[in-house]
C-alpha cells in the first residue's frame, strides 16, 4: 500500500452526483492512468423518495398510481407488475382481452422506451441530427399511447384484474397506420444506427460485457440480451397474453451472427426489440378476442376483496430496461399492503458498469453509462439516514438487515 | 453515402414548422396583459394543438348529482379531494390531483368528469381556479 503511494501514476476523478454528463444522480469515482480508466466505483442513493413507505399507507387501488410515478418512462411497467402481484396474491383471473390489451400497451410502451433511449445515445456520442430523428419517430409513439390512453406520460390504464380502457373497432385503423409508419421508419433507423461510420466508430468494442459476466452479475433486459444470455420474462414466464403470440428471445445474434456484448450489439438489440414489438402489437390486434377487460367492474367489491385477502406475490413483468419485480404482501386485517417491495431493472444493471467501463477512455464514459439505459430514481429503495448524518453498511450488516426483513414478513 | 443527408435537408427549407405557437407567435412579454388584450379583443390567441378523445383534463364536478357517499375518497391516490360534513359534498384541490380519472370510475352517480381543460399553472395552490367544489 506504501509502496503503491510512492509510486502512483493514476489519478482520481469524482463524477456527480450532479453533472452535466449525467441525466440523474450518481456518483462515479473513476481511477485514471492517462486517458485509461482503471478503477471505476459506483455510489448510488441521491434520490430516494420513499415510495414503498407511501405505499404501505394506501390501499392497494391507490398504489397503482403510486407506482406509476416510480418512473416516467416506465409509467406503465410499475403498475403492470403491482396488478400482477396483487392479482397473485387475491386469486384474480384476468378476462382473456385484457390480456391482450395489456401486450398491446407494455410494447407500445418499449417502443417509445427504445426511441427516447435511441435518441439519448446519439446525443451521448454527439450525433444530435439523429436525436432529433429518432425522436420525431418516437413523437408518433406518444401521439398514438395519448390515442389510446387519453395522456402522453401517465397512462393511467392499469387495474387490478383488467385495464381501465377498451381499443375499440374504430381505433384500430389509426394503429395500423401507425404500426406502418414504424415500419417504414424502422429501416431508416436501422441505416442510421448500424451503417454509420460514426455511430459504428463510437461504439464498436466500447463497454465490452462479456457473457459470463452477464450471468455472474445478473444483468437484465437488453443489457444481458446484448451479450448472448437469452433472458426474457416475456419468454420464461408465460404471463398476460404472450404465451399465445409468436415471440422468441432475440438476441444480436440474429441479424449479425456474432455477439460481442459491446455498445453496438446494445443499439442492435434494442432496435431489434422495437421491431419484434411492432410484430407483436400487431398480432395482438389480429388475435384479440372480444369480452370483458376486466374482472371486477365494479371497484368497491374489488376493494373489500382485497381488503379481506390474505396473501403474498409477486409479479414480474418484462419492461424495456429488464425484468421488473413486485412484491406484495395483504394481511387480511388492513386494506393496505403489509408490505410493498420493488425492484427496478436498473438495479441489477448497474454493476455490470463496472466491468464495462474497466479500460476504457474517459470520453467513452457517457455512452457506456447510458447503454445500459439507466434510471436511477426507479432504483434508490434504501437511504440510510441516521441523526442527519449518512453512513454505508457493509455486506454483513444488509445481509443480516434482510434476513431480519424476511422473518418479519414471514410471521 | 456521404451526402445522404442533403435531399431531406432541402425538404427542410421549405416545410412548415411543427410546432404549434401556442398563445401567440412570439412570447408575450405581460402574459396577464396579453390574456386581457385577447379577452377586450385587441391581441388574438393562437389556439392549443386539440387534446384527444379521452383527454383527463380539470375535473368537473356536478355538485346537484353528488350523495355525499365518499367513494371517490377513498381510491383518490393524491388524497386531494376533501369531504365537506356539513353539506355531504366535496372539494377537489386541483394542485394535487393527479389526473387518474379513478374518481370518475367509482362515482356511482357519475357526478364528476374529466374535461379538456389544462391550463392548470398558477402560483397559488389555493386559488379559486384550482378548487373545485
Amino acid at each position: 500500500m506504501n509502496q503503491k503511494a510512492t509510486t502512483k501514476t493514476t489519478y482520481h476523478i469524482p463524477i456527480g452526483p450532479i453533472h452535466p454528463a449525467l441525466k440523474e444522480p450518481v456518483y462515479f469515482e473513476f481511477e485514471l492512468a492517462g486517458e485509461r480508466i482503471v478503477d471505476v466505483n459506483v455510489k448510488l442513493g441521491h434520490v430516494h423518495r420513499g415510495i414503498e413507505w407511501a405505499g404501505m399507507r394506501r390501499n392497494p387501488i391507490q398504489v397503482l398510481y403510486l407506482a406509476e410515478r416510480i418512473c416516467g418512462i416506465c409509467s406503465y411497467c410499475h403498475p403492470a407488475a403491482f396488478a400482477l402481484a396483487v392479482e397473485a396474491a387475491a386469486d384474480i383471473q384476468v378476462p382473456e382481452r385484457a390480456e391482450y390489451l395489456r401486450v398491446i400497451q407494455g410494447e407500445l410502451e418499449r417502443i417509445c422506451s427504445h426511441m427516447l433511449w435511441a435518441g439519448v445515445a446519439a446525443h451521448e456520442i454527439g450525433f444530435d441530427t439523429v436525436l432529433y430523428l429518432t425522436w420525431q419517430i418516437r413523437e408518433r409513439a406518444l401521439d398514438l399511447t395519448e390515442y389510446l390512453t387519453g395522456n402522453r406520460v401517465t397512462k393511467a390504464i392499469m387495474m387490478i384484474g383488467g385495464i381501465r380502457r377498451d381499443i375499440t373497432s374504430d381505433m384500430l385503423p389509426r394503429i395500423k397506420k401507425d404500426m406502418l409508419y414504424f415500419k417504414d421508419n424502422f429501416e431508416k433507423l436501422r441505416h442510421v444506427f448500424l451503417d454509420d461510420k460514426t455511430v459504428k466508430m463510437r461504439s464498436q468494442g466500447a463497454g465490452i460485457l462479456t457473457k459470463d459476466d452477464a450471468i455472474k452479475l445478473c444483468a437484465v433486459g437488453p443489457t444481458t440480451r446484448a451479450s448472448g444470455v437469452k433472458k426474457d420474462v416475456r419468454v420464461g414466464e408465460s404471463y398476460f397474453a404472450y404465451g399465445d403470440l409468436d415471440m422468441k428471445c432475440i438476441t444480436p445474434k440474429d441479424l449479425t451472427g456474432t455477439v460481442n456484448g459491446d455498445v453496438y450489439d446494445r443499439i442492435i438489440q434494442r432496435l431489434l426489440e422495437v421491431k419484434q414489438a411492432i410484430e407483436l402489437i400487431e398480432e395482438c390486434i389480429d388475435k384479440m378476442p372480444s369480452g370483458d377487460i376486466v374482472a371486477e367492474p365494479k371497484i368497491p367489491k374489488l376493494l373489500s376483496q382485497l381488503k379481506k385477502t390474505n396473501g403474498e406475490g409477486v409479479g414480474r413483468h418484462e419492461a424495456p430496461r429488464g425484468e421488473v419485480i413486485h412484491y406484495v404482501k395483504l394481511d387480511g386485517k388492513s386494506e393496505c399492503p403489509y408490505t410493498w417491495k420493488v425492484r427496478a431493472p436498473t438495479y441489477n444493471n448497474i454493476l455490470p458498469w463496472i466491468p464495462m467501463l474497466m479500460g476504457e477512455q474517459i470520453a467513452d464514459i457517457p455512452i457506456v453509462a447510458a447503454s445500459t439505459d439507466p434510471c436511477m430514481s426507479c432504483t434508490n429503495r434504501v437511504a440510510v439516514v441516521s441523526s442527519g448524518r449518512k453512513y454505508e453498511l457493509t455486506k454483513e450488516q444488509l445481509h443480516n438487515l434482510s434476513i431480519e426483513k424476511t422473518r418479519r414478513l414471514m410471521k | 453515402m456521404r451526402f445522404s443527408m442533403l435531399p431531406s435537408v432541402f425538404a427542410q427549407m421549405f416545410k412548415k414548422p411543427w410546432t404549434n405557437k401556442f398563445p401567440a407567435k412570439y412570447t408575450p412579454s405581460n402574459t396577464t396583459q396579453f390574456l386581457k388584450d385577447v379577452s377586450e379583443g385587441k391581441a388574438e390567441i393562437i389556439p392549443p394543438v386539440q387534446t384527444p378523445n379521452g383527454f383527463r383534463g380539470k375535473i368537473k364536478y356536478d355538485k346537484e348529482k353528488c350523495i355525499g357517499c365518499k367513494l371517490c375518497l377513498k381510491v383518490c391516490p393524491c388524497e386531494a379531494i376533501e369531504f365537506k360534513p356539513k353539506e355531504k359534498k366535496i372539494k377537489i384541490y386541483l394542485a394535487r390531483c393527479c389526473f387518474c380519472s379513478q374518481c370518475n370510475d367509482i362515482c356511482p352517480t357519475n357526478c364528476l368528469s374529466m374535461s379538456d381543460e389544462f391550463l392548470l399553472a398558477g402560483a397559488d395552490p389555493y386559488s379559486k381556479d384550482l378548487i373545485v367544489e
